[in-house]
């Protein structure tokens, strides 16, 4: 059975149709990459998902149940934890308090503080900064720890590349490495086609609010997915 | 010279009780509770209605109070402030404006027009005193007062900055949506942090007729002084607000050395002075200047 299954999906700002009957389904320890150009509702869809945009028509069951109206931290009870976009920590809190936060739910598993420390070394010498004094990357590091301490079955990264150097990206994607082979669900949005092909078992493109294209990874190729991004035929390397 | 700063902070401790509540809620959910001095008055009233009718001492009919001041205050959070942020920074003050109005009619309504006060109920307290060194007296029930403030904020500030709570109350205060996020409970945590500030409320209530006579539209004095000195200490710690209150206290003593009527003034210049130095620095006027506009129309209205 699908961990997650997402039905005729419709998020709206006012008049504005973001995210339009948008269905899919995501299994048991799939890694799930979403792209699409920028506005193609990648990222309200995500928040959608976790429950801070509130859904117009449409159905999101989490592991069999209706969270489709569920608020944000009951979902995060549920085992569905997002990474927002732009990081989005308490930077008047240290890095210890704000992952102390994302235990709020109680959840049992295996993350427990020390364990972020271990995955995130960068973050060692940081552990009682304020976070607004940290660099990108130990900031986005963070904000992955502290959706890890939820121990969420779904885990949502939202362009956890934004904003940061290649080099750090790196870093990021290295420490996520052996989270993506814990068997934890994760559906991420990430605007680097290359890294995006590199992780994921199956690939989404969106367009408009629509998916254009949802195949396994090894199904497709860097030139369909370009055509679904553009709606258009192939035409080389995208923005 | 020194017995008069002397008294100043022990008047500075009172005015801190009544304003660690009034920055609590502006600090933790961004609410300027123009209801904040009708709500000591009702818990004043409700302290002097245990005490009188089952001849309670009153420290014990604030026990009683606290709680239901606490419930007052999430329901408060949840029934009007909740909806009210919603609509914008000003309707908050609006609507606490238009609550304030409702309680200090409704206490007319029950109380009249009488004067009470809670001094007759704790017996030798009111007038008992220290002596210090230098034939400097000071009254026990002020020290009282003093040692409360310090306790109260010494424990909101450890709950804030030491607790899974008080994470999930800085949490929500700093940014709700991905507090909720996280798997913070933003509308718990807000509905706590209303009720521990209303609780603070009845603690000033009870220290307001102790220390003197109350009746129905004490409220606003009340605000304005705790406003007053959130403004001055600067809302953002609560060592702060009683630092604020202690320099708004010596302030309108020293004004009252300079002129009988200096009192009030006195408190008020220090007031300005620091607002618009603030103003001055920060450039950040509007919902300042929102408050104070709201204050004057409440304090014409008297």
């Amino acid at each position: 059975m699908s961990i997650l299954r997402v039905t005729d999906l419709d998020v709206r700002y006012g008049q504005f149709r973001a995210v339009r009957d948008v269905s899919f389904n995501v299994e048991q320890g799939e890694i799930l990459a979403i792209v699409g150009a920028n506005g193609a509702g990648k990222t309200t869809l995500l928040r959608a998902l976790a429950g801070a945009n509130p859904v117009k028509a449409g159905t999101v069951q989490l592991s069999g149940t209706d969270i489709t109206h569920m608020p944000s931290h009951l979902r995060v009870a549920s085992g569905l934890a997002l990474v927002p976009e732009g990081r989005k920590l308490f930077l008047d809190m240290t890095v210890e308090e704000n992952l102390k936060l994302g235990r709020t739910v109680g959840r049992t598993g295996d993350w427990t503080v020390e364990r972020i420390f271990e995955t995130f070394p960068n973050l060692v010498k940081r552990r009682h900064s304020a976070t607004g004094t940290m660099s990108g990357g130990e900031q986005q590091a963070t904000a992955i720890g502290r959706a890890l301490m939820s121990n969420p079955d779904v885990l949502i990264l939202d362009e956890v590349s934004l904003g940061l150097s290649p080099l750090v990206v790196d870093q990021v994607y290295a420490s996520l490495d052996g989270l993506l082979k814990t068997g934890t669900t994760i559906i991420l949005v990430e605007q680097d086609l290359s890294r995006a092909m590199a992780v994921a078992d199956r690939v989404i493109c969106m367009l408009e609010g629509h998916v254009v294209l949802d195949s396994p990874m090894g199904e497709t190729t860097r030139e369909a997915i370009t055509a679904a991004y553009f709606g258009t035929a192939p035409q080389g390397e995208h923005a | 010279m020194t017995n008069i700063l002397i008294q100043a902070v022990l008047l500075g401790g009172y005015y801190a009780l009544i304003a660690c509540g009034l920055a609590f809620m502006f600090q933790v959910m961004r609410v300027i509770n123009l209801a904040h001095g009708s709500l000591a008055v009702v818990s004043a009233y409700a302290v002097w209605s245990l005490s009188d009718t089952f001849d309670m001492s009153p420290f014990v009919a604030l026990l009683a109070v606290v709680p239901v001041m606490g419930v007052a205050g999430w329901l408060l959070q949840r029934l009007v402030l909740e909806r009210a942020v919603r609509g914008g920074e000003l309707l908050p003050v609006l609507s606490t404006f238009g609550l304030a109005i409702v309680l200090d009619n409704l206490l007319f309504q029950q109380f009249g027009a009488d004067t009470r006060s809670l001094s007759p109920m704790v017996g030798d307290l009111s007038w008992e005193a220290y002596e210090l060194p230098g034939n400097i007296y000071v009254g026990k029930l002020p020290v009282y007062i003093l040692i409360a403030v310090i306790v109260i904020i010494g424990g909101l500030d450890l709950l804030l900055k030491r607790t899974a709570l008080g994470r999930q109350i800085r949490a929500t205060a700093t940014d709700p949506d991905t507090a909720g996020l996280v798997g913070v409970d933003a509308r718990r945590a807000a509905g706590i942090a209303a009720a521990l500030a209303t609780m603070t409320v009845a603690v000033s209530g009870a220290a307001l007729g102790l220390r003197g006579t109350f009746d129905a539209y004490a409220g606003a004095p009340q605000l304005l002084f705790a406003f007053e000195a959130t403004i001055i200490g600067g809302a953002r710690s609560l060592w702060g607000v009683l630092a604020g209150a202690i320099v708004l206290a010596v302030a309108q003593s020293v004004g009252a050395q300079i002129h009988p009527q200096g009192f009030l003034l006195g408190g008020h210049i220090a007031f300005l002075v620091v607002l618009f130095i603030r103003l001055a620095l920060k450039g950040k006027a509007p919902l300042r200047l929102a408050g104070i506009a709201q204050l004057t129309r409440k304090g014409a209205a008297q």
